[in-house]
């Protein structure tokens, strides 16, 4: 068994940036187009993915001696689907118009594959607080992600944040369009692949 | 039966609403596979018959168990066993009866289980309300669409290969920025039902 000597500010470290779900890993790409068109959807995927992804780690790591290797598979399923339906209910119940927006994708990160990824590669090898750690740290990088996209694609699109007008004049209505969605990640994903070659070579240096 | 609506979900589905495009589902497997046209036409095949075969199972399970007995707030959690159930069966049944397809298309087969693709058709079914047929249509209509995507970006991944980009946006950024570009042109689409409409109503008068 793998375990982490990591210590618990550096797993959280390592998901939000080396290991960043969107800008890194590219995994998971679907939610980081789908709802990015405005801060406030973003914000909500964001903070579900980082419910989902700590109960989630905490619920395997808890059971870890329990589990048949075997069979793991459909129990990692069935504990994640379990946590997104709570979520999905919640915000159907609280968050009503958010809901309407972005509630096929709610449901649909069960089937992320970061969260089955981070229950299969750490929280099943890991103690309780690490999995917690990773889990915390992989979900906030998430939720930057969602948050740098979507503040630029509302900004840009329609001159506005969380729905409060900012610019006046006429916007860049392509980036609400599905195109610019993936303009906006493309580019983003370039300019921190240009920012860590910088940083490298002045490592280097 | 209506053949027109039929043919309508079809087109609606894979042109208008394509999944990659206008939906943003099964990002991952869109950039992951469609770098070789052989495994994107592989990927395409497999998808697609597993999408038509999910969607009737799960309507069945829905309207004949799920609804009577008062459980659709399950769905999430229902649909993903149904589908990880199928593509385990699907597996050992083509291992046993085509070894040679088998080979070919098996690698694909295990990656479909945590693809939000696959289960965001039985999720759009059951909150549509479609009839058995209609869930079907939808459920070619979005294979067939996913297919298309996944071709045509291969067949430009294919050339990128060769192309120079600049640095930082070799791989990842400039594969998007290309998703973007094609999503662009599938904007155009959007037009097309009323159209059709539009010209039967016309006839009728």
């Amino acid at each position: 068994m793998g375990h982490t000597t990591k210590s618990n500010w550096e797993l959280i470290k390592n998901g939000m940036f080396s290991e960043n779900t969107i800008f890194k890993m590219a995994i998971s790409l679907c939610p980081s187009i789908a709802v990015t068109n405005s801060l406030k959807n973003g914000f909500f995927m964001g903070v579900s993915v980082i419910f989902v992804q700590v109960m989630v780690n905490l619920t395997v790591s808890l059971i870890r001696n329990f589990i048949n290797p075997k069979i793991r598979i459909p129990i990692f399923m069935m504990v994640i689907a379990g946590y997104v339906s709570i979520i999905d209910m919640s915000m159907a119940a609280w968050a009503r118009p958010v809901y309407k927006q972005i509630g096929l994708y709610i449901q649909l990160i069960v089937a992320f594959a970061s969260i089955f990824a981070r229950a299969e590669v750490f929280a099943v090898k890991n103690k309780l607080i690490p999995s917690i750690a990773d889990g915390l740290g992989m979900g906030i990088g998430f939720f930057l992600a969602m948050v740098v996209i979507s503040f630029f694609r509302e900004l840009l699109g329609k001159g506005a944040l969380w729905g409060i007008p900012i610019v006046q004049g006429n916007p860049l209505l392509i980036m609400v369009l599905p195109a610019g969605g993936f303009f906006a990640v493309g580019l983003l994903m370039g300019f921190f692949n240009w920012l860590d070659a910088r940083v490298a070579a002045k490592k280097a240096a | 039966m209506d053949f027109n609506k039929l043919f309508q979900l079809i087109i609606a589905a894979s042109l208008i609403n394509n999944f990659v495009f206008t939906r943003f589902l099964g990002l991952c497997i869109f950039f992951g596979v469609s770098k070789k046209m052989e495994t994107a036409v592989g990927m395409s095949i497999t998808f697609t018959a597993v999408m038509v075969v999910s969607a009737a199972l799960s309507w069945v399970v829905f309207q004949y168990i799920m609804v009577p007995l008062d459980i659709t707030f399950l769905k999430i959690i229902v649909f993903i066993g149904i589908i990880a159930a199928l593509v385990q069966s699907a597996d050992t049944i083509m291992k046993k009866v085509s070894p040679s397809l088998y080979y070919k298309l098996g690698i694909y087969l295990a990656l479909i289980t945590t693809n939000c693709i696959i289960l965001a058709v039985p999720l759009i079914n059951a909150g549509e309300s479609y009839t058995f047929i209609e869930s079907m249509a939808f459920g070619l209509g979005s294979g067939l669409g996913f297919a298309l995507a996944l071709v045509i970006m291969a067949s430009i991944r294919e050339k990128l290969e060769v192309a120079d980009i600049p640095a930082p946006f070799k791989g990842m950024p400039i594969s998007f920025i290309v998703a973007g570009l094609i999503a662009l042109a599938f904007t155009g689409f959007s037009g097309l039902i009323t159209l059709y409409e539009l010209r039967a109503i016309s006839r009728w008068l």
